[in-house]
């Protein structure tokens, strides 16, 4: 062993232990954000480890740096401006759309070592030359593609740009997919028996299989699927890593891939949903127009802004729902002051929120802290389900199905068994929305048929700008 | 390295993976998921290599940078949204912008 490989393999030691301490940092609050920098502090001492490694053995010659250089340069540079520009609301699409394009690196490694043998004395790193080489060149090109094209496909539905098509709900996609999948192992086999322009096949075969298994799932499962996308992109790294024969991005790849695996399947608990229903049921209003689920209102009560405001005045305690309308409605700092007028006449305010609420967990955690909602005021369900009878009013703002209390009561109901926010046990609930239109899964909401909920009909944003106004005529939050 | 220790490497730290993660609670699903994101994108390394090994072959260095720009982008952009929502969190009621 000479000086730079024990150099490297010091670094890389310390690498390991810090990424692992920043995953593990990431999943508590107060350590999470010196976390997130612990690890991208990691991830630069991997690579500074990787290129003095190089500098010391074979060195790094000119035309190398060159193309070192403008790779980092333009992908970091678009990376932080998307970054800093998208707005909040577009997280996770977004994170969707990072996941997919670390697949495509990982098919390009791959490919680029398939395609161009590679000089360099490691016994390892010669194009095919091993069936091991084959395999994880396979894997890589396989995970890799099905992230790629999952991701994109994922951020396309949740920018509203790609609908669910009709056919995808039938029981034709499951044969479709299972095509792609036997196409894609026809062509692993063919390239191992030294087939190699069968790798185009399997990249083609691959990413189409990604796309079949992501563009029938729905909406509500969306967050669901870009963690396991997320999980695959981890495979797809630690294939890389056997295929460039490095242990470090094995280890990082098995951990980010391991981690992902846990991570969606607490998310899937948090929507009562198995992970094997999300993969392969469809989505789930699909499923709900057929059942019984699906009825008429019979029991509407609408009201206007300024009995609601007039509701509001009288409360002493508020809890507000936000969901996805929010969001899309951007109307987060117009509750806030709708809020901020309650406090200042000594009324408590405080946020449920849902696990579940918004496109994905957490949304809207970041929604209100972005509005500087103190974060105490935001009570996660176990916390504040048994707040609901001493409520004087709820307010929903654009949640729909985590408030439907067909979870609970209606064991035929798709949704049945799903945890929800008991609104209804509160004395008057206002649900601010703009039609009747069913939320996410599809499916009748049995709150806004009972006598203590009144409907509320309009864009969230406009109806509290309203509710402001109001208040302000009712001389509430004026000292 | 052997394929073999490879391996090994593989399974302990898939362990190491399933066991970082526990108990998680809501609010951070979404960044502890970017977060994680952003680490994936390490296959950075990978494209790294692939451009020094090039000696001088073009596409190869081509692949490799575009490579190395998608793994940075993942990386990068990665860590800079879970920076962006985790200060959200942290942000204090009584220090406003």
């Amino acid at each position: 062993m000479n000086l730079p490989v024990i150099i490297k393999f010091v670094i890389d030691l310390l690498a390991v232990l810090l990424l692992a301490l920043g995953i593990k940092g990431l999943s508590k609050v107060k350590s999470a954000r010196d976390a997130n920098r612990l690890a991208a502090f990691a991830m630069s001492l991997s690579v500074v480890g990787l290129l003095s490694y190089y500098l010391g053995t074979s060195g790094i010659d000119i035309q190398s740096w060159i193309w070192i250089i403008i790779g980092s340069i333009i992908g970091s540079l678009f990376g932080a401006i998307l970054a800093k520009k998208v707005p909040m609301t577009s997280m996770p699409e977004t994170v969707a759309l990072f996941n997919g394009c670390g697949g495509m690196s990982s098919i390009l490694v791959a490919l680029g070592v398939a395609i161009f043998p590679i000089s360099g004395g490691q016994e390892n790193f010669d194009f095919f030359k091993s069936l091991i080489n084959e395999v994880s060149i396979s894997v890589s090109i396989f995970v890799g593609a099905i992230t790629f094209t999952g991701s994109i496909v994922a951020m396309a539905k949740l920018q509203g740009w790609l609908s669910t098509p009709g056919w995808t709900q039938s029981k034709v996609r499951h044969f479709v997919n299972i095509v792609f999948a036997v196409a894609s192992l026809i062509a692993f086999f063919d390239l191992i028996n030294g087939n190699t322009s069968s790798i185009w096949l399997l990249v083609i075969v691959s990413s189409l299989l990604g796309i079949g298994v992501t563009l029938p799932i729905g909406g509500a499962d969306m967050p669901v699927v870009i963690s396991l996308l997320n999980s695959y992109s981890g495979i797809a790294a630690a294939s890389a890593g056997f295929v460039v024969d490095s242990q470090l991005l094995i280890v990082a790849g098995a951990m980010v891939g391991a981690a992902g695996l846990i991570l969606t399947q607490v998310m899937c608990k948090g929507m009562n949903r198995s992970l094997v229903s999300v993969l392969f049921g469809g989505s789930l209003s699909a499923q709900s127009t057929a059942s019984s689920g699906s009825g008429e209102y019979t029991n509407i009560t609408s009201c206007s802004v300024e009995e609601c405001a007039l509701t509001l005045e009288a409360a002493n305690k508020v809890i507000i729902v936000p969901g996805y309308g929010l969001a899309v409605a951007q109307a987060q700092h117009t509750l806030r002051e709708v809020t901020k007028k309650l406090e200042q006449n000594g009324i408590e305010v405080v946020y449920a929120i849902h696990p579940v609420a918004g496109r994905m967990p957490g949304h809207m955690n970041v929604l209100l802290a972005e509005a500087d909602v103190p974060y105490e005021q935001l009570k996660e369900m176990d916390v504040v389900n048994p707040d609901f009878p001493a409520t004087d009013v709820v307010l929903v703002l654009g949640a729909n199905d985590v408030v439907n209390p067909q979870a609970k009561n209606d064991s035929s109901s798709p949704l049945y068994g799903m945890p929800v926010l008991d609104v209804q046990e509160a004395r008057t609930v206002f649900v601010i929305k703009r039609g009747m239109s069913a939320g996410y899964s599809g499916i009748k909401n049995d709150l806004f048929d009972l006598p203590n909920t009144s409907m509320v009909f309009g864009d969230a944003k406009k109806v509290l700008n309203d509710l402001i106004g109001e208040l302000k005529d009712l001389g509430v939050g004026e000292k | 390295m052997s394929f073999i220790s490879l391996l090994w490497v593989l399974l302990l730290g898939s362990l190491l993976g399933l066991e970082l993660i526990g108990k998680v609670p809501p609010t951070l699903h979404t960044p502890l998921m970017s977060g994680a994101n952003a680490i994936s994108g390490i296959t950075m390394l990978a494209a790294l290599t692939l451009i020094v090994k090039a000696e001088g072959n073009v596409p190869l260095l081509i692949i490799g940078s575009v490579s190395l720009g998608f793994a940075l982008f993942n990386v990068v952009g990665g860590f800079f949204v879970t920076d962006r929502m985790l200060a959200m969190f942290s942000r204090k009621p009584s220090n406003k912008k």
